[in-house]
């Protein structure tokens, strides 16, 4: 188990360095599926199943092939053939730095995160699956966030319909 | 069955791939990677998200209230990612590059 943790810990934290470090953007998009798939097993470790194959459905499937296809249908120059400038590179490593101390000093001194992972009773049934539980949820407590989401995602529609019109005015 | 694993282990996966993600928005040229750097921080943030509801277990079964929130997370993520690169692909048709160190006006 923590095993499995620690490869795929190092399978998502690798395709996240890939996305950054690679100078083909094509290249850079194989990585974040490679880190995709490592988080959707992460998310399937703790058993949020749906939560998983939704990441690998959504994410890695639809969102990276509309990454894929848009790069591709670009035609960029091969890379950015200039190197990072220094300042850039300074900053930005001097940003990351000081997060990631952030983060750990909080995790670390806090003691939140010192809990083991608690056990859960074994499903009993088909209702209590975590699909049944995030299903009953979404169309009773929480309908109305729903609704609201159904509209964004026709605004999202019509704007990319709009703003891939070719006279846009 | 007794799991060595904390949620320190998983903060801590979350926090590096935000600060992966956070070092690709600052260092990178191409638009596209930038979007797909933002992606990865949204990703990060969604780890945290069902690790807390994972150690937040009551009567038995984790909170599912995380899951939820990152549905719509989700959702709107797709939309978001759909709008950005249509809005991507129409400044590249008026500039021909995706240099964000040429596209400095807003203007033509």
């Amino acid at each position: 188990m923590t095993f499995l943790f620690f490869i795929f810990a190092a399978l998502t934290l690798f395709g996240g360095i890939g996305v950054v470090v690679n100078r083909n953007p094509v290249t850079s998009a194989f990585s974040m599926i490679l880190s995709f798939l490592g988080l959707a097993a992460l998310f399937i470790q703790l058993n949020a199943y749906l939560v998983g194959v939704l990441q690998i459905l959504v994410y890695a499937g639809a969102i990276m092939v509309l990454f894929l296809f848009i790069i591709m249908l670009l035609d960029i120059p091969k890379a950015e053939n200039k190197r990072f400038p220094v300042f850039t590179l300074g900053a930005s490593v001097v940003v990351v730095v000081s997060f990631v101390t952030l983060v750990i000093a909080v995790i670390t001194k806090s003691g939140v995160g010192a809990a083991k992972l608690p056990a859960i009773e074994a499903q009993k049934g088909p209702g209590q699956s975590d699909v049944h539980q995030i299903g009953e949820l979404l169309f009773s407590t929480y309908w109305f966030p729903v609704q609201i989401v159904a509209v964004l995602l026709l605004v999202a529609t019509v704007g990319v319909v709009v703003l891939s019109k070719r006279e846009l005015k | 069955m007794e799991s060595a694993l904390t949620l320190d282990h998983f903060l801590i996966v979350s926090g590096f791939l935000f600060a992966i993600g956070l070092a690709g928005v600052l260092v990178r040229r191409n638009i596209i990677v930038i979007f797909m750097c933002l992606e990865l921080m949204l990703s990060a943030a969604n780890l945290t998200l069902v690790a807390f509801s994972r150690f937040n277990v009551h009567e038995g079964q984790p909170s599912y209230e995380g899951h939820v929130l990152l549905f719509f997370i989700i959702t709107v993520a797709a939309a978001e990612v759909a709008v950005g690169l249509a809005i991507i692909v129409a400044l590249y048709r008026s500039r021909e590059t995706t240099d964000v160190g040429k596209l400095n006006t807003m203007k033509n």
